[in-house]
């Protein structure tokens, strides 16, 4: 139950605390509520848990955790004595 | 991005493992909060990628593993009186309580139905002015917001027959309670990353400085969790005990304010027991004064009703991260997911329930794999 997922806002309708999304997760639909996130607008990816939106996604900080695994991969050839591949 | 194939690409995996192979120098223990995460980690097999050296403990962060069983009987004698209708997210039903299940009042013709979000209860009592409706609210900081919401609603529209049996516990006190039991073996916590996405991490600052461990804010997917034990493991090498964010592109520092608004408004911190590891002192949710009258312990009189946990089950020491789920007598043979006699066999987030379902038939290795879905 304590499952969180996130979907990719297809269109939104209402305001507030009943603001609402039609939310896709890999295809299967769902509405969804935003009232707690605001600031979300059409084509967001969001975490929703329980019918509601509790995130956006932020795709620059998603990059990191591959760029982290990257760096780490050109330090571990760095240190690897010559010759070997 | 999909946010989800990425993080369990076989590849990328095996690289985080290797690196924490590359860092690791001594032992450690490290515990993941939640159970979300430890039903990947047992799933995917990610501790059996880790070196020896680096020993995984599953935590307390499994809702239905800790609601104590007096509120699993209290739910049971609600659901039996003929003009309430029950709603409970489903892992609930199959929960043991002193009395039977809530599946069994089901069966008794109980009218208990299964809810997606506490907001369809809600509409359930507007369409039936003629009986009792009630959530069962339990959860951790990342359903709060939603069940706050049911609550915030039933205010605004006058609704008189919406009533909810609050069970809310809070991750920190529960983290704090392991680290300050003598038997505690916990030296780093990866941190739920979805309670954060509600509550950021502000609140952890203290633990790690008091305590001296490491806390990693760490999300869902395989990679998440390797490259969050990568962090921990790395920050023990190191001699820090820091707050770091390995899920920053959901969670934020403050977390999501308009969430703990509403939250404060419905919501006060209150004592709470949990099942297995007994009281901790301001541990969990109880309503407002404000929102008092639509607390379903204090309408159908059951505020005073207690009742004793089962001796056999060694959830508690599970929990702490002491005992794994096979250590325990009953494991396999008195309780199976067809017969749990404890709450951590029921849910698939609960400990007991991820090794038989994932460990019990295993002959070999497992191996990160993309594709496959969660749950
Ligand atoms: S195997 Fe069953 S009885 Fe044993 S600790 Fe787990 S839930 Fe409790």
């Amino acid at each position: 139950m304590c499952l969180a997922v996130p979907g990719k806002i297809l269109s939104i309708q209402g305001e507030d605390f009943a603001r609402t999304a039609r939310v896709s997760f890999g295809g299967i639909v769902k509405e969804v509520s935003l009232a707690y996130v605001p600031e979300a607008v059409e084509s967001d990816w969001v975490i929703v848990h329980v019918g509601f939106a509790i995130s956006l996604l932020d795709e620059d900080e998603a990059l990191r955790t591959f760029e982290i695994l990257k760096q780490m991969g050109e330090l571990a050839d760095l240190e690897k004595p010559a010759g070997e591949a | 991005m999909k946010y989800v194939d990425e993080y369990r690409d076989a590849a990328a995996a095996q690289e985080y493992a290797a690196a924490i192979v590359r860092t690791v120098t001594r032992p450690w223990t490290i515990m993941e909060i939640c159970g979300g995460q430890t039903h990947t980690i047992v799933k995917y097999g990610i501790d059996e990628l880790l070196p020896k050296a680096v020993t995984l403990v599953h935590g307390p962060g499994c809702p239905v593993c800790v609601t104590p069983v007096e509120l699993i009987d209290k739910a049971w004698q609600i659901a039996a009186r003929p003009d309430v209708i029950f709603c409970s997210f489903g892992d609930m039903l199959r929960v043991p309580g002193t009395t039977g299940d809530l599946f069994s009042v089901k069966a008794r013709g109980g009218d208990v139905r299964i809810v997606y979000s506490p907001v369809d209860a809600v509409e359930i009592a507007k369409q039936n002015p003629a009986k009792q409706v009630v959530f069962f609210a339990v959860g951790f900081e990342t359903t709060a917001p939603a069940n706050a919401m049911s609550v915030y609603r039933a205010k605004q529209i006058g609704l008189k027959n919406y009533s909810v049996l609050v069970s809310h516990v809070l991750v920190p006190p529960a983290m704090e309670a392991i680290l300050n039991s003598p038997t505690n073996q916990v030296q780093g916590f990866l941190a739920a990353g979805h309670v954060c996405t509600v509550m950021g991490y502000v609140e952890y600052y203290p633990i790690a400085a008091k305590y001296r461990v490491p806390i990693v804010v760490t999300g869902f997917e395989p990679l998440d969790l390797l490259h969050g034990i990568y962090m921990c493991v790395s920050q023990l090498e190191q001699g820090r005990a820091e707050v770091e964010n390995q899920y920053a592109r959901s969670v934020r520092r403050e977390g999501n304010t308009t969430a703990q608004d509403l939250m404060a408004k419905v919501f006060c911190v209150v004592d709470r027991k949990w099942r297995g590891l007994g009281g901790i002192p301001q541990s969990g949710l109880g309503l407002t004064a404000q929102y008092a009258e639509f607390d379903a312990e204090a309408r159908f009189g059951l505020s005073a009703y207690t009742a004793e946990e089962d001796a056999e089950c060694i959830s508690g020491l599970i929990m702490q991260g002491v005992r794994k789920p096979e250590e325990c007598s009953a494991y396999g043979t008195r309780c199976t997911p067809d017969h749990p006699l404890g709450a951590p066999m029921v849910s698939s987030e609960g400990a007991c329930a991820a090794y038989y379902r994932y460990r019990r038939l295993r002959t070999h290795a497992p191996v990160v794999a993309g594709g496959s879905s969660r749950g």
